[in-house]
């Protein structure tokens, strides 16, 4: 395998460098996006997350990992953060954490969950739950004129789904379509019209809710033939079932790529 | 301190210093790996161990259950930050396992079914540093953890442990493995905080 080129000379990258919150934005009841401003960031690709570390004032730190959310715009770097109840940091990322404070950063990291601009071929996202996060980054970094992205996107309802507005407007362009499978509770058809997350498929039909199956992905995904680059992303459990009905219906594992993430108590 | 978080406070925890730096404790048993889990059928499961002349060893599965093994109780490290104290685990020392192969290598390629690879110092897999594990907590593997083996390396981060474990690669020159060539550290010692290439 090529070594591959990651941006970030690797002092660079492994530089902790202070980032101040510019701006944040709460995605759903569990998940909010921070806006950081990264001192002399070194750019990063699509799918790669940092190490973020917090210091308290008896020299006490905690570090955790972020998927970036999208492409970086000079400083300008974004973590979409979920809440995990009783966790040690991502509360305080998401509830105390105020614009303007600040915590360190580093990286970035992770080079083989990546999708590169200059990568032929579609793409098959699969996201589950906050998963959606390094696979929003690659939406977003997704030229106009681009190869076709799909995204499954499974959550446990429509409230819990992040980047709503923006996941609707990204399904009405040219070359991207997004698909929500909602495994506790869906919602009618046409019931927030304005966001097409209501669990129908193309033609109108309700998918009952329920977790991931081979037809959500067959329905949605490119065949085997068409050779995908598949990105699968979230909880254990989750990756495992899709990585699995992926690799049964005759993708080729080596174009299978995966992010697992557990309850790690962060 | 120069840099502090403003109103971040944090918890610590009383470990008694054995939880390496950065790292915080888990209960739980989180997976990382890098595509599909392979299922591998134990009659068509081999490990090989192939030394820098080319000589190869074989063991299939039931050999390998015919040998000798230990049940250690360890602490486990992943480089992405969590850890988890006393695992106990049930598997096969790599001082057993290269008991009678002749080599001078100072270093190992270790293989996986699936094509990870992962690379340490061949002295890092002996003196009962390694293991090559089938059992986790008194239970077969789960097939995400590896199953039906994996290395067990515990005093190097967890992703030197290598899951679905199918060859170990004995060689003169360090050669690096599949996260290893994307970044992460060659040695990758939890205590020394060696994440990443250039920690």
């Amino acid at each position: 395998m090529a070594r591959a080129a990651i941006p970030g000379g690797l002092s660079a990258r492994r530089a902790w460098r202070p980032a101040r919150l510019l701006e944040r934005r709460v995605e759903s009841a569990s998940a909010t996006t921070l806006v950081l401003d990264v001192t002399d960031w070194p750019g990063h690709l699509p799918g790669q997350h940092v190490d973020v570390r917090l210091t308290a004032d008896d020299g006490y730190t905690a570090t955790r990992s972020y998927s970036l959310a999208a492409p970086a715009e000079g400083d300008r770097v974004e973590v979409t953060v979920q809440r995990v109840p009783d966790g040690e940091v991502s509360p305080f990322l998401c509830d105390v954490f105020q614009v303007g404070d600040a915590v360190e950063l580093r990286g970035p990291v992770g080079g083989w969950f990546v999708w590169r601009p200059d990568q032929p071929g579609p793409v098959l996202l699969v996201a589950g739950g906050s998963g959606v996060v390094p696979l929003m980054a690659m939406l977003r970094a997704r030229p106009a004129v681009g190869p076709p992205f799909r995204l499954v996107y499974s959550a446990r309802q429509p409230d819990d789904v992040i980047y709503r507005e923006e996941l609707a407007a990204l399904a009405g362009t040219d070359g991207v379509d997004v698909r929500h499978v909602f495994t506790r509770r869906g919602a009618p058809v046409g019931a927030d019209g304005a966001d097409g997350a209501d669990g129908a498929d193309g033609a109108g039909h309700v998918r009952p809710p329920g977790r991931l199956r081979s037809a959500d992905l067959e329905g949605a995904g490119w065949g085997p033939a068409d050779a995908p680059t598949c990105y699968v992303c979230g909880p254990t459990g989750f990756v495992e079932a899709a990585a699995t009905i992926l690799a049964s219906a005759g993708h080729d594992a080596a174009r299978i790529r995966t992010e697992r993430f557990g309850p790690t108590g962060s | 301190m120069s840099f502090v978080t403003r109103g971040f406070h944090g918890r610590r925890r009383d470990d008694d210093g054995r939880l390496p730096p950065g790292q915080h404790l888990t209960g739980d048993f989180p997976v990382l790996s890098a595509g599909p889990t392979p299922r591998i059928p134990l009659d068509e499961w081999e490990l090989w161990v192939a030394t820098e002349d080319g000589t190869r060893h074989t063991w299939s599965w039931t050999e390998l259950m015919a040998l000798a093994a230990d049940e250690p109780t360890v602490d486990i490290h992943c480089v992405t930050s969590w850890s988890k104290l006393d695992t106990t685990w049930r598997g096969v020392s790599l001082d057993t396992i290269l008991a009678d192969v002749e080599t001078a290598a100072d270093y190992a390629l270790v293989h996986s079914y699936g094509g990870y690879t992962t690379n340490l110092p061949l002295e890092d897999l002996l003196d009962g540093k390694a293991w090559v594990a089938y059992e986790f907590e008194g239970d077969d593997l789960h097939p995400e953890h590896g199953r039906p083996a994996r290395l067990l390396v515990p005093h190097l981060y967890f992703w030197k442990s290598a899951k679905w474990v199918r060859g170990i690669e004995l060689m003169l020159e360090d050669s690096p493995g599949f996260w290893e060539q994307l970044g992460y550290h060659d040695y990758g010692d939890p205590w020394r905080e060696q994440r990443y290439q250039g920690d």
